[in-house]
């Protein structure tokens, strides 16, 4: 009993690591854009399929693949930011959220038709030769790739942290973050550091796309699905908090790996529907300031 | 500007011309269309009467009209007649909404679309995984049934929602809820009953949205339960509305003509779901660039 239960709480851990990664992103651009991109999933889709496609077409293994991945979702990150979301930039505050959503909706149907285009409605995955391998500890299962997951999830935190509160661009990131106005004032670079931290977003979005295609499946409709999934994460955490959101992944996917041993296929709805209790009494969410 | 006179005559002859549409033609395929067009408008105004007007982005609409397809469905099955069915349907709709609305305007701007969202979501997977079996209708019903009789009742919907959406226009329910669009704070200091308006609007779309998903489960002859709460429900009220003019009495109309005449043919002229994608895009260019829709357009034309 007790090694099942141990062995649920890493299961848990594992996929929370990805959610956590998978809601930064989204957590990154609300924080600092005051733009809720709902087409989040859809980006994490687009990497995880290119991740895909990386290892098939050129057997380029996924965990090296990871930057060149990032990396590609960075200019598309930056491409779509320069053609779309900056047109927002001049909205007021609230006209600009509402309508970034819509925007972002509007993504949410052009994404997976296009992606159903390029690599047809099939379920796909990453799955090189040593998915299957794990390692026996104390009698639990800690499987090679989602521990592996786990660390890129880990690194990947800890950089953009390093990144936010120690160079002086990850300042001024922060400055615009408070107050885009006041920074405006003070001499940044608004539409860039904005750009930048769309392309930064969408690279991680990606990332994590590709680490989900190694322990999932990968179809071209389950970008809304991640979408909500990184939602509740964020709401969970407050919204913009960075280190909050990972925890928030993992509590989540604790909470979803202990609920599927009695709601089967009822688990997702179960995280939906702590999200709505969390959305109706602590809206800051639980690391968030008031 | 037409005299009013005018404008009721055009609007009386329009409207006959679509009651005796039925025996002018029998050609199915004009029917069906109409048929969807009339569904659409009724969908997409009782989407706008909440978020036109009350400025409420509610995007978990699918789940009240998948409430109202599903008891209608169900209850029409089991026997009995149509129009207690429907009222029904309607009914557990708005009731659902009233229970869900009380807690859900706690929440304002950002997170109340985020809740909706969620919460249409959670339906759809709770019904996907309880009702997995697609719902045909019986035989000997197949063998009476009739798209006339399919046809007078969305064209029914359609009327009512039209109707609907003008008393509100001209109440002073309207004016409170479009007070609260412009600004919620000043409202609430001007003396408007938040809450009340806000559930008022939300009950009133939710109760129409009901019946266009009791008009939805007469009309389809085989239904996958799960599907009546699928998104895309949401997003074409949104997209029909947006396209033709949010707030607006005939945005959503023009809406809805355009979206089933351009979906149809898209799908005649695009692989698979790419049709979706072209109104993704088109939605897109609407909120950025006319974010009044095509009937400021039409507005800014004729104005010269």
């Amino acid at each position: 009993m007790f090694r099942f239960l141990a062995q649920t709480l890493i299961n848990g851990i594992n996929i929370g690591a990805l959610y956590g990664l998978a809601a930064l992103g989204l957590s990154l651009i609300f924080g600092v854009m005051r733009i809720l991109n709902v087409a989040h999933g859809e980006f994490l889709m687009i990497g995880g399929f290119i991740g895909f496609w990386l290892f098939h077409l050129y057997g380029v293994d996924p965990f090296m693949g990871l930057p060149m991945v990032g990396f590609f979702l960075f200019i598309m990150g930056i491409a779509f930011y320069k053609l779309i979301f900056s047109r927002l930039t001049r909205f007021h505050e609230e006209v600009k959220l509402k309508n970034s959503l819509l925007i972002a909706f509007g993504l949410y149907l052009i994404f997976p038709q296009i992606a159903m285009l390029l690599w047809t409605p099939d379920e796909r995955a990453i799955s090189p030769k040593y998915s299957g391998e794990a390692i026996d500890l104390f009698g639990l299962r800690f499987g090679y790739v989602p521990f592996w997951g786990l660390c890129v999830a880990v690194v990947t935190f800890l950089a953009l942290y390093l990144f936010l509160n120690k160079t002086y661009f990850g300042k001024s990131l922060r400055g615009t973050a408070e107050s885009w106005k006041a920074a405006k004032l003070s001499g940044i670079n608004i539409e860039r550091t904005f750009m930048i931290t769309f392309g930064v977003g969408i690279s991680i979005a990606g990332i994590a796309g590709v680490l989900i295609g190694m322990v999932q499946e990968l179809t071209p409709i389950m970008g809304m699905p991640w979408t909500l999934k990184a939602l509740i994460v964020v709401v969970l955490a407050g919204m913009g908090s960075i280190i909050g959101a990972f925890i928030a992944g993992l509590i989540l996917g604790i909470v979803e790996a202990v609920s599927a041993i009695f709601m089967g296929p009822y688990t997702i709805a179960v995280g939906l529907f702590i999200f709505l209790i969390i959305l109706m009494l602590r809206p800051q969410g639980l690391f968030g300031k008031t | 500007m037409l005299a009013q006179w005018k404008k009721s005559f055009i609007f009386g002859g329009f409207l006959a011309l679509l009651v005796l549409l039925p025996l002018l033609t029998s050609r199915s395929d004009i029917l069906t269309w109409t048929c969807l067009t009339f569904q659409y408008i009724l969908l997409s105004q009782s989407w706008n009467i909440l978020g036109g007007y009350a400025g409420q982005v509610n995007l978990g609409h699918a789940a009240f009209f998948g409430i109202g397809a599903l008891t209608t469905r169900y209850v029409w099955l089991w026997g009995f007649p149509l129009p207690l069915a429907l009222l029904l349907g309607s009914l557990i709709a708005t009731v659902f909404a009233f229970f869900i609305g009380l807690p859900a305007f706690r929440l304002r701007g950002i997170y109340f679309v985020i809740g909706t969202l969620v919460l249409a979501e959670i339906l759809r997977i709770i019904v996907d995984t309880r009702f997995p079996v697609a719902s045909v209708l019986p035989a000997e019903t197949l063998l009476t049934y009739s798209l006339v009789s399919r046809y007078y009742l969305s064209l029914l919907g359609a009327i009512l929602a039209v109707f609907t959406v003008y008393f509100i226009s001209h109440s002073r329910l309207g004016l409170g809820m479009r007070a609260i669009r412009e600004d919620e704070d000043a409202a609430k200091t001007s003396g408007v009953g938040i809450l009340q308006y806000k559930l008022s609007a939300f009950l009133i779309s939710t109760f129409l949205a009901g019946f266009a998903g009791g008009i939805f489960a007469y009309y389809m002859v085989a239904v996958q339960p799960g599907y009546v709460f699928s998104p895309a429900w949401t997003f074409d009220s949104v997209v029909i509305v947006f396209v033709g003019g949010i707030g607006t009495i005939v945005g959503p109309i023009f809406g809805s003509v355009f979206f089933v005449i351009l979906k149809q043919w898209l799908s005649l002229h695009l692989p698979g779901g790419l049709h979706l994608a072209v109104f993704g895009i088109l939605f897109i260019l609407v909120v950025l660039y006319i974010p009044d829709g095509f009937i400021e357009l039409v507005r800014r034309f004729t104005k010269g």
